[in-house]
């Protein structure tokens, strides 16, 4: 248990310094480097890696905006098991859809609430 | 001799460098921790409700999405986010304080035109990138699936 | 009276009649803090949105320096005024509130100086007797325009500079007073490739070298012929470049350069490179610089406030730069 905390920090952590180099280096815009890492993500799921990182550090791969790009890939193949080409447009955001309405819903409510403080 | 030909070279030596290390060393620490904490919500959601790992992923990512957004309203995930860079960035809460931010910035031109529709300005393109991307990908891949 | 190439002498004597600065909380906690006429508790300055806190900040320098000046508010034949939102708003809902007749200019950070000059010329031609000059910047609704909102917690590099929130007038006359506006130049639109709008001071630093060059060829002067040469915005990395650049051109202008984003603000304020906008220049200028020159401190004062003529939109379209530099010359005489 303590190595899976372990692990998951410190994967976390190495994906976070390969977007700071990309910041740094290339001096990319932080959107730049979100939406590379989101493509990245659904890449290495169709290498079928991202599901063995995943296991290996679990919180460390799936907190990662990395982990977008991979359920976005993940759902839509396993909808096309199913229907085919047709099912990738389908599969898309199922397992993406809890991530997204969440935050569109939170994003709602705080900018009804509160004000930017500048 | 600087010029207007070699001017772009020139000032190279002016501008002052990334603090490299310090920054990675920052993004590491604020970004593992910020993974550290998702672990410990996949572990509390298990226990306390039952959930499976994969079944644990959701609440978690709204959790951190949650805290993000609540983060952003108090004006505290600027300040975490010009310490932490791509610490803060690239996590899920990267995502949802992009989206917060603009939408709470723009709560001033009304919650139609202003809040609604401004909200997707930063975080537009990871989504439309994602997409496309899952698409391209799924389409290579359920091709040589079927033809293999 | 046109004087050498891009400048223009005063012939007819300009004065300025009084000044007014007023700032938000952060420029109030800087080194200049106590020079500035009023500052605001907080950014929002008594307004709903960020825009409406600029245009409270302008009107509040309008208020103040029509008071410090003694005149009658329907006495001023023309407010002249820019800023850096679109279509200049800031400046156009501000006038609104005076009867007077008004025109909105851009110029970005160099717009201080801009409206000074051109305010100048109005008077001395005897177009105007009296002429409010004024400018303004907030940081939130420049970040907001410009940049990203102000929440996000994008990280933001060494070179960047932050806005000033502040608002700067000057009332322009030919009643004597014991400032006078010798003389202006007017710049040239210089772009030497420069591409990042996260490091507009070395964008810049041509264009204020560019001016400050042609201001002492037309002037016939040179660098020990002033107390004191200020720049606006270079910023920490853009004042090296300046000096280097006008050394290159035979002026030594180190011992006499400042740069007024480099004085608003403490070290330890979080502000990078230094500060910018607007407002950075007309706070140094018409706050502790006519200070010291009524006091004797400063003698002869080249003020060379630069602008960045950029949009987002445009730079998002691979374009690079281009910038300005209007410089103005403030001297000290005697009241009679």
């Amino acid at each position: 248990m303590i190595m899976d905390f372990f692990w998951a920090f410190v994967v976390g952590g190495s994906i976070c310094v390969i977007g700071q180099l990309l910041l740094d280096i290339f001096k990319l815009t932080p959107a730049h480097v979100m939406s590379s890492f989101v493509v990245a993500g659904a890449v290495l799921d169709g290498f079928g890696l991202y599901d063995k990182l995943i296991e290996f550090a679990g919180a460390g791969a799936t907190v990662p905006i990395t982990s977008f790009g991979h359920s976005l890939l993940h759902g839509a193949m396993v909808q096309a098991e199913e229907h085919g080409f047709l099912g990738i447009a389908v599969g898309i955001f199922q397992l993406t859809s809890a991530g997204i309405a969440s935050a569109i819903l939170f994003g709602f409510l705080v900018a009804i609430i509160f004000k930017p403080k500048g | 001799m600087i010029t207007k030909d070699n001017y772009k070279q020139s000032i190279k030596s002016y501008q002052p460098k990334p603090k490299y290390f310090i920054n990675c060393l920052k993004a590491f620490l604020v970004g593992g921790f910020i993974c550290l904490i998702g672990q410990g919500l996949t572990v509390f959601y298990m226990e306390m409700f039952g959930f499976s790992t994969k079944e644990a992923g959701n609440p978690t990512i709204t959790t951190l999405i949650f805290i993000a957004a609540i983060l952003t309203g108090f004006g505290v995930y600027d300040k975490i986010g010009q310490f932490a860079g791509a610490g803060s960035a690239v996590p899920v809460t990267g995502f949802a304080n992009s989206i917060t931010s603009a939408a709470l910035e723009h709560r001033t031109e009304g919650i139609v035109l202003g809040v609604s529709s401004n909200m997707f300005k930063l975080a537009g393109s990871v989504i439309v990138f994602g997409t496309v991307a899952a698409y391209v990908v799924g389409m290579i891949r359920y091709t040589i699936q079927t033809l293999f | 009276m046109k004087q050498g190439k891009q400048s223009w002498l005063f012939n007819n004597g300009v004065y300025i009649k009084g000044t007014a600065t007023v700032s938000g909380p952060k420029e109030r906690a800087g080194p200049l803090g106590q020079t500035f006429d009023y500052s605001y508790d907080d950014l929002y300055c008594e307004g709903k949105t960020w825009e409406q806190a600029e245009q409270n900040l302008l009107d509040q320098s309008i208020k103040i320096c029509i008071e410090k000046s003694k005149i009658r508010e329907d006495a001023i034949d023309l407010i002249i005024s820019g800023d850096l939102l679109n279509q200049t708003v800031s400046s156009n809902y501000t006038a609104r509130n005076y009867g007077n007749p008004f025109l909105g200019v851009f110029g970005a950070c160099s717009t201080s100086m801009q409206t000074l000059a051109i305010g100048s010329s109005l008077v001395d031609s005897g177009n105007c007797d009296y002429v409010m000059a004024s400018t303004s910047s907030h940081y939130s609704s420049a970040e907001r325009q410009f940049r990203y909102p102000t929440e996000y917690g994008g990280q933001k590099p060494n070179t960047s500079t932050s806005t000033v929130t502040g608002a700067g007038s000057a009332l322009i006359s030919q009643e004597r007073s014991s400032i006078q506006v010798e003389g202006a130049t007017i710049g040239k639109v210089i772009d030497f490739g420069a591409d990042d709008p996260l490091d507009l001071g070395s964008a810049m630093a041509p264009a204020a070298a560019d001016t400050i060059v042609q201001h002492f060829t037309d002037f016939n002067s040179s660098p020990e012929d002033y107390d004191l040469i200020l720049t606006g915005d270079l910023s920490s990395v853009g004042t090296p470049i300046v000096k280097k650049l006008a050394y290159q051109a035979g002026y030594d202008i180190e011992n006499v350069h400042r740069d007024c984003g480099l004085m608003v603000y403490h070290s330890n304020q979080n502000t990078f490179a230094g500060g910018s906008g607007c407002a950075v220049s007309a706070v140094v200028t018409y706050g502790q610089i006519v200070q010291k020159l009524r006091s004797g401190e400063l003698n002869k004062v080249l003020v060379v406030a630069t602008g960045a003529l950029l949009s987002p939109t445009i730079v998002q379209q691979k374009e690079t730069i281009p910038c300005i530099a209007h410089g103005v010359v403030l001297k000290r005489v005697s009241e009679s």
